[in-house]
């Protein structure tokens, strides 16, 4: 018969508690499954990843893309986006050509003849088309026309560009000129009308760049000779988004502009979104007359109508010559938006503060800075950071709203906005002006807007299956 | 009941007058003059038109003048408009904003409706994306832009027509109020369908769904009857903060389409510094939303009894 | 846009709307008929209000009509207050005073059939058929009624400083003699005379504008301080009657049937349907054959018209456009030889071509406009060419140490560029900043001001340069030649040079035209010599016009455009077009 001698340990009190408590996954914090939920949200995971490519773009952007935002190209005005083209280097200071026709004509106008021998003297480029034609008797003057289509009638010459006195039999067009097909005209005038006979010549524009450009911008060697250079073509810069009205590389701005948006998008509801957490905490924490009286000031805030009163305290605010209006804007927007999240944060603040674990932590002797930090700060923190995401996007549509009606930033410095107000005069024959920008501030809001969805979601997801 | 909008009236007033005293001083603070024009004048003309504004009297005075002429709903005269008295200008213009924004609300709010319950019925199929995507792109598209579209549009269709299906531009028929008050409703209208989206999904996960499904009703029923009744209330409720926003929010629809609205006319009037247009504006706004705010909370009260307005609703 | 607005709005304010989820469906079906109902009330309400307005086709050879968009309100429709352009025009087409012009900007007789200019006075005939548009006639005593109100102090006009023409003006002015004690005087019904302070060599053209035209008293007085304030509240007598005036939206001009000139007026009516500062948007009306005219098109509107084979022409409008320098005590825009530097590397020409890139505008070179008269009815830049800065990057720097070493200072201070905040203003401030950078290594700040606060910087001397325009008054080079006379305010910059002063002092003082111009060949010396100014461009604009109208005249001074004589070109035309 075997016995069993019972051990010291068996005798030991089971530890009934530790087996229910193991904790078999890592634990997760609060944020850390947000972070979790979050990422499982595609849509929000995709505006994230945009929303630091922007930020790239703004910060290393410039870095990359060494073009200087100001650097003016008048050869290349509203160019569409191109990988640099060809032009031909032309010299200095050619003279226009000055035929002039002294022998006042003393035969009788013929209304009905038309311009002979319309001709161009030399290459026809951007950096001029220089031409001539054979006098007509009896003009009282020439009219000149420029057209981009074929003229059809008298009636259809295109561009008034210039009246000369019959004594002129040249002449020199140098007004923005673009590499393309032009047709020219002319017209005799008698009297101050018009002949309905005219004479038209098409010309084919071409790329052009004077020497002395090239060399300021570092195309040619900066101690080449003229001689050597001129009649060569060589390579321009390229601008892989166009240009502007001014010549200006598109990205180069783009990359700029981003910083003013952004800027002024991220830094002004952070700042609102600070102020009014501290407003709207202070107020709800103490509670009482002093949370009556600062709620009612908020209410009056909140309760100025907002585009109004933005375009006032801009111009209120006023301007000195070379700031670029940032601040004043800046300032407008915190000083109008702070309540919003002031009248947030105090709701939650008062919810929280009833809560049964802040009783009990007070009872366990909690110190108010201890409850703020532990408690309050942390279970506030979401709702700021979805409102926060959701304020960037208005943020940075009224900055564009105000630079489009011109009451925005100041020029040179760009925005988004104000590029957007160039562009939209020139909707119609450089799209691409408007295009980007606009598409810029569309991303952009589209991804602060998603990112604040999948934020939300992901809060009020713990919200539901918590407390 | 009684006692709770009284004081909110009272809260109301308080603030209104808290708008005009901001709005004074704040005028009076921009650096400028706005009796300066192209031309300058001789210091007795000067004089004159200070004169004739009650410029020439110290600001105290002015500010009592002010309120004493707003308490009395008399805002003045306009520096830049010729004989016209602020409240000629917003008796004229405001209802065209007004009738603008109305109407472009409906837009938003059938359109947002409609659309919204469509992705809800086709929820992760084609209609669903198509119509997000488009979503997508009304929020995120400055409504300049869309302006600038939205003319060049009518344009192309009536020379491919043939004749004027609409006008281009101006104000005077419905058929001119069509496309303004459409690019002016786009945006809240995405905004609803999102909305509406997500309120018509929740809906959808409800008891009484469930419930309604299991006692077999048809499917039609059960959306039209039950899901999107429901579904809806959550998009009515922020109609009220909508009116307020697209009514003030309409200057660059206004300009391009040129409607003679009160949004231009405040633009205009910063630009030239026409201080009781400016003035009488603002107030004029400040009050609306003030009002339109407190309509909507009583509203509230009446739709839903269970939301107890005498109760904070912060 | 607004969405964003209402995400945050609404989040923020926690009226998240989820709480209102599971109201009962008959409850929540009640309160949206109600909603609704109300939202179709007031737009049905708000629309039943609105005047109907037919749309107008932009020429209507049936009814002898045509459309035109104007690009803003029109501020004062009243001759005695008006000063801004749009006004003009509107008035140029109801009102018509002593002396008008025709198609070539002669003088002819308006109101007055014939005139006499002396040193002491200018005595006007009236024609006996001028009428009212209530068919009473126009009288001497209505041009005089009307030139005491625009000195009236009372009614604070801007441009009552014309009245010190004639005796007792600056006076009355000033407040310190009655509005009637202006010395001008009618004789009898049909008998002015002006009598005038100095000999004034161009008060027959100056005649001619707004505030001159006449008012009369028994119908000013019964509109009790609404004078002109509405349609109702006005009486004309000039070739049309403003009949419909929808503030902001539109206006209706009709032919005067009183007019004593009434045959010479083609068109039975003008409509102006629509009022936009928009330039795309005029021009798509245009396009859109809504208007007949389309005015100040841009680049982009030009590619499409030509795209669309439309007529285009261009027109100046008399504006010169300069930058103007600030001669302050402490200012180093007050030493020459920095302004003499920026002249040497500024180029007026690529500006106007590159940079403004609108045919019609012409690079500028002298305060004085091209279509000034001199002698002989040749033009004064053909008398007196004005002279072109040699540009000179090399010479410009060597200036530019001349002027730090008279200035005291190693590197040049930024300098101040002041601009209005018009898109094109901004336009060329980047060009002149990338210019001066570029070539003398200038720093310029841009400080860019809406027009009322711009207007404040340049009295009060808050700036460096400025970009700024002078249009003409009337139709002589002293509108602007007296521009940088010490005691001009319009000489905001506060140049003062006395020879200047001098030569215009007596050209104020004498009518001899060959002697002025003599004068005024000098004055463009010194503004180009002393560097008073860097002239920019003399503005110009392409416009397109309907193809099916005719007979628009363009002015530089005045209304503009106008259509007093606009016809519509009959159909049998067409063959001659094709």
């Amino acid at each position: 018969m075997t016995s069993y001698t019972p051990t010291a340990e068996d005798f030991q009190v089971l530890d009934s508690a530790r087996e229910g408590d193991r904790i078999d996954r890592p634990s997760l914090s609060y944020w850390q499954d947000v972070w979790r939920r979050l990422r499982g949200n595609r849509r929000a995971l995709a505006s994230l990843c945009i929303v630091v490519a922007l930020l790239l773009f703004t910060l290393v952007g410039p870095l990359v893309w060494q073009v200087d935002p100001a650097l003016q190209d008048l050869e290349q005005v509203s160019q569409p986006p191109s990988l640099g083209r060809s032009a031909l280097v032309v010299a200095d200071n050619v003279p226009a050509p000055a035929l002039t026709h002294t022998a006042i004509s003393t035969a009788t106008a013929d209304r009905e003849r038309a311009v002979s021998n319309l001709r161009l003297i030399g290459t026809p480029h951007s950096e001029g088309v220089n031409l001539a034609w054979d006098p007509l008797p009896g003009v009282d003057a020439y009219q000149l026309y420029r057209h981009e289509y074929e003229p059809r009638d008298a009636d259809d010459l295109g561009l008034p560009l210039v009246r000369l006195m019959p004594s002129d039999i040249s002449y020199r067009d140098l007004l923005g000129l673009e590499t393309r097909q032009y047709y020219y005209s002319i017209v005799g005038v008698y009297d101050g009308e018009e002949a309905r006979a005219y004479t038209t010549l098409p010309v084919e524009v071409g790329q052009a760049l004077l020497f002395s450009e090239a060399q300021y911008r570092g195309l040619v060697a900066a101690d080449a000779v003229a001689d050597d250079i001129v009649g060569t073509f060589i390579r321009l810069e390229s601008h892989p988004l166009g240009t502007d009205y001014l010549g200006r590389d598109m990205l180069a701005r783009l990359m700029w502009g981003a910083r003013t948006s952004l800027f002024i998008g991220i830094c002004a509801p952070l700042i609102f979104v600070i102020i009014g957490l501290a407003y709207g905490g202070l107020a709800g924490y103490s509670g009482g007359r002093l949370d009556d009286v600062m709620m009612r000031f908020a209410d009056f805030v909140i309760a100025l109508p907002f585009l109004l009163f933005m375009i006032l305290f801009k111009i209120a605010f006023g301007l000195g010559p070379g700031e670029s209006g940032i601040g004043p804007m800046l300032l407008a927007l915190v000083l109008l938006s702070w309540p919003a999240t002031a009248r947030l944060v105090r709701g939650q603040v008062l919810q929280i503060r009833e809560e049964a674990y802040i009783a009990a932590a007070r009872m366990m002797g909690a110190t108010a800075p201890y409850l703020v930090m532990r408690h309050i700060l942390p279970n506030v923190m979401g709702v700021l950071l979805v409102s926060l995401t959701f304020a960037i996007p208005t943020a940075i549509f009224t900055e564009a709203f105000l630079s489009f009606i011109g009451m925005g930033v100041v020029p040179p410095t760009p925005s988004w906005g104000s590029m957007c107000n160039d562009g939209i005069r020139t909707m119609l024959s450089h799209p691409h002006e408007l295009m980007f920008p606009a598409l810029f501030i569309s991303v952009t809001v589209l991804a602060f807007n998603l990112l604040g969805d999948g934020l939300r979601d992901a809060m009020d997801a713990r919200m539901r299956s918590g407390t | 009941m009684g006692r709770y909008i009284a004081k909110r009236l009272l809260s109301g007033v308080i603030t209104i007058w808290f708008i005009a005293t901001a709005t004074f001083f704040g005028m009076h603070a921009v650096p400028g003059d706005p009796l300066l024009n192209d031309k300058a004048v001789t210091p007795e003309i000067r004089a004159n038109l200070e004169r004739a504004y009650g410029l020439d009297k110290p600001v105290p005075v002015q500010y009592l003048l002010f309120l004493k002429n707003m308490v009395q709903g008399d805002f003045g005269i306009s520096f830049t408009q010729q004989n016209r008295r602020v409240n000629d200008i917003i008796a004229e213009h405001f209802p065209v904003s007004a009738t603008l924004g109305v109407l472009a609300l409906l837009f938003a709010a059938l359109g947002g409706i409609t659309f919204g319950a469509l992705t809800a019925l086709f929820r992760n199929r084609m209609p669903d994306y198509l119509i997000m995507f488009l979503v997508i792109i009304a929020v995120s598209v400055p409504s300049f832009v869309f302006a600038g579209l939205g003319q060049l549009a009518i344009l192309r269709l009536n020379n491919l027509l043939g004749f004027s299906l609409l006008p281009v531009a101006g104000w005077g028929t419905v058929a001119h109020m069509l496309v303004p008050a459409l690019v002016l409703g786009l945006g809240t209208m995405a905004y609803l369908t999102r909305l509406m989206r997500s309120s018509m999904l929740e809906v959808a996960e409800t008891d009484y769904i469930r419930t309604a499904r299991a006692k077999g009703l048809t499917p039609q029923r059960i959306f039209f009857r039950h899901q999107l009744r429901n579904a809806i209330l959550p998009v009515v409720t922020v109609l009220g903060p909508a009116i307020a926003a697209i009514t003030t929010g309409g200057f660059v629809v206004e300009l391009v389409f040129a409607i003679p609205g009160l949004g231009r006319y405040f633009v205009q009037a910063v630009q030239q510094l026409d201080y009781t247009v400016i003035m009488g504006t603002t107030v004029f706004y400040g009050a609306f939303l003030v009002l339109m705010v407190i309509a909507v909370d009583i509203v509230y009260g009446f739709i839903d009894p269970r939301i107890q307005v005498t109760k904070s609703l912060s | 846009m607004l969405a964003g607005l209402f995400d945050h709005y609404l989040y923020t304010r926690g009226r998240w709307p989820h709480r209102l989820m599971h109201l009962p469906a008959h409850l929540f079906a009640k309160a949206l008929c109600l909603t609704a109902a109300l939202c179709l009330a007031t737009a049905l309400l708000l629309t039943a209000a609105l005047p109907a307005a037919a749309i107008t086709p932009a020429v209507d050879p049936v009814n002898n009509e045509i459309s035109i968009a104007s690009d803003q309100e029109p501020q004062w429709l009243t001759t005695i207050k008006a000063t801004d352009q749009v006004s003009f025009t509107v008035l140029d087409h109801i009102t018509e005073g002593l002396i008008t012009r025709d198609v070539r900007n002669q003088l002819i007789g308006g109101v007055a059939e014939r005139w006499e200019l002396t040193d002491e006075k200018a005595t006007f005939w009236l024609r006996k058929d001028a009428r009212w548009s209530d068919g009473k006639p126009v009288t001497a005593h209505d041009f005089v009624f009307a030139w005491q109100q625009v000195a009236n102090p009372q009614n604070a006009a801007e441009y009552a400083f014309l009245m010190r023409l004639f005796p007792n003006g600056e006076e009355i002015i000033a407040g310190r003699m009655p509005p009637e004690s202006l010395g001008v005087e009618a004789i009898d019904d049909h008998t002015l005379v002006a009598h005038l302070v100095a000999p004034t060599a161009y008060f027959i053209d100056l005649v001619t504008f707004i505030s001159f035209r006449p008012v009369r008293e028994d119908f000013y007085r019964a509109q009790d301080g609404r004078y002109a304030a509405d349609a109702v509240n006005m009486l004309s007598n000039g070739p049309f009657i403003l009949t419909k005036w929808v503030h902001g939206a539109s206006m209706r001009l009709e032919r005067n049937p009183y007019y004593w000139n009434r045959d010479a007026i083609p068109l039975d009516a003008i409509n102006i349907p629509y009022i936009t500062e928009d330039p795309n948007a005029r021009f798509n009306l245009f396009m859109d054959d809504k208007t007949a005219m389309a005015t100040n098109l841009q680049i982009s509107a030009m590619k499409m018209a030509m795209q669309e084979h439309q007529k285009l022409k261009s027109f100046r409008d008399g504006t010169v456009f300069y930058l103007g320098f600030n001669y302050r005590e402490g200012r180093p825009t007050a030493n020459l030889n920095l302004r003499r530097a920026i002249q040497s590397v500024y180029d007026a020409a690529e500006l106007t071509y590159k940079v403004i890139g609108v045919p019609g505008n012409l690079p500028a070179y002298t305060l004085f406009p091209g279509w000034l008269k001199g002698d002989d009815g040749q033009s004064l830049h053909a008398q007196y060419p004005p002279r072109k800065p040699q540009l000179n990057v090399e010479r410009g720097r060597q200036y530019l140490e001349l002027a730090k070493q008279e200035l005291g200072v190693d590197e040049m201070p930024p300098l101040t560029l002041l601009l209005s905040d018009l898109p094109q203003a901004a336009k060329q401030a980047e060009y002149f900043q990338n210019v001066m950078a570029r070539t003398l290594g200038l720093e310029i700040r841009l400080d860019k001001q809406i027009f009322k606060q711009r207007l404040a910087k340049m009295t009060s001397g808050d700036y460096d340069i400025v970009a700024a325009g002078w249009g003409p008054d009337y139709n002589d080079a002293m509108t602007f030649a007296d521009l940088f006379t010490s005691w001009n305010a319009n000489n905001r910059g506060r140049y003062s040079n006395p020879e200047y002063d001098a030569l215009i002092t007596e050209a104020l003082q004498i009518t001899d035209q060959r002697r002025r111009n003599q004068i005024f060949a000098r004055i463009q010396d010194i503004i180009f010599d002393d560097v008073v100014i860097i002239p920019q461009y003399e503005r110009g604009y392409i416009y397109a016009q309907d193809k099916r109208i005719g007979g628009v005249r363009r002015y530089h001074i005045g209304g503009d455009p106008n259509f007093n004589y606009t016809y519509i070109i009959k159909p049998e035309a067409d063959g001659a077009t094709d």
